[in-house]
């Protein structure tokens, strides 16, 4: 059964965490601030939880303020040494990590079952 | 400003003043938005001038206004059907933007660095601070 909490849904596939969004516009920083929250709770409690897959193919739109969150769980993901994949991101989203060059820093595959593969 | 600079002082804004707090900073948004559909500016325009003006608040707010509840935030914009102008000043004591870390640099990419400016200056058609660094000019051309 997927677990769902106020902004994202985490379900299992094997022995990784598919993270699906449940706002479209990650845009407003108390959103943003909750699902950091959410996603460093994932990472810190579970001996899985540091491999994540990340679709975003229910968002439409991100600010600066996500691609801050992104960058923080990034960083834990690998202190715990785990892997973190995003997926299924629209382009006038990955307009966004062009712009800050963030396509560089984050592993960044079309789809889902691509990203999947990679793991 | 630069001489190249789009900017109309000439022409008459409107002014909408909010309270320094991230809730607040959201009011001005609607307006502009559909003022600027109405004069004629597409969806990825209009979507462009909010992601630019949702950055602008949250640093007026965030790092111009320190969180202060008690300061406010003062959104001047004048809309026609070739460009949306807005500015955004709040009551800090202004910063240099070429003094914020470069966020595409290796050793930056972890901290909070202007990330919010890129995508402004992305976006955007012109942005450019006051010579107090506590004002943003924003101005959007309508390129159809």
């Amino acid at each position: 059964m997927p677990e769902q909490t106020t902004r994202v849904k985490v379900t299992k596939l094997g022995n990784l965490n598919l993270v699906q969004f449940a706002d479209r516009k990650i845009l407003d920083e108390l959103a943003i601030q909750e699902i950091q929250d959410e996603l460093l709770k994932l990472v810190g409690e579970r001996d899985d939880g540091s491999r994540l897959l990340l679709s975003f193919s229910n968002v439409d739109h991100l600010s600066s303020a996500a691609l801050g969150m992104l960058i923080t769980l990034n960083k834990k993901v690998k202190e715990k040494k785990g892997a973190l994949k995003l997926s299924d991101i629209k382009p006038q989203i990955y307009e966004v990590f062009k712009i800050t060059r963030l396509n560089k820093m984050f592993e960044i595959y079309d789809t889902l079952d691509q990203a999947r593969a990679s793991l | 400003m630069s001489s190249a600079s789009l900017f109309d002082p000439a022409e008459p804004m409107k002014e909408i003043v909010v309270r320094n707090n991230l809730a607040a900073a959201k009011l001005p948004e609607e307006s502009i938005l559909a003022e600027a559909l109405a004069a004629g500016f597409n969806e990825e325009d209009v979507f462009a001038i909010k992601l630019a003006l949702e950055e602008a608040m949250t640093n007026a707010v965030r790092h111009g206004n320190r969180n202060d509840p008690s300061k406010q935030v003062v959104v001047r914009y004048a809309i026609n059907a070739r460009k949306v102008t807005i500015l955004v000043r709040d009551e800090g004591g202004g910063f240099k933007p070429e003094h914020v870390p470069d966020c595409t640099a290796p050793e930056n990419i972890e901290r909070p660095c202007g990330r919010g400016i890129m995508l402004m200056r992305a976006y955007m058609t012109e942005v450019s601070y006051n010579a107090d660094g506590n004002e943003v000019l924003m101005i959007k051309v309508n390129e159809r």
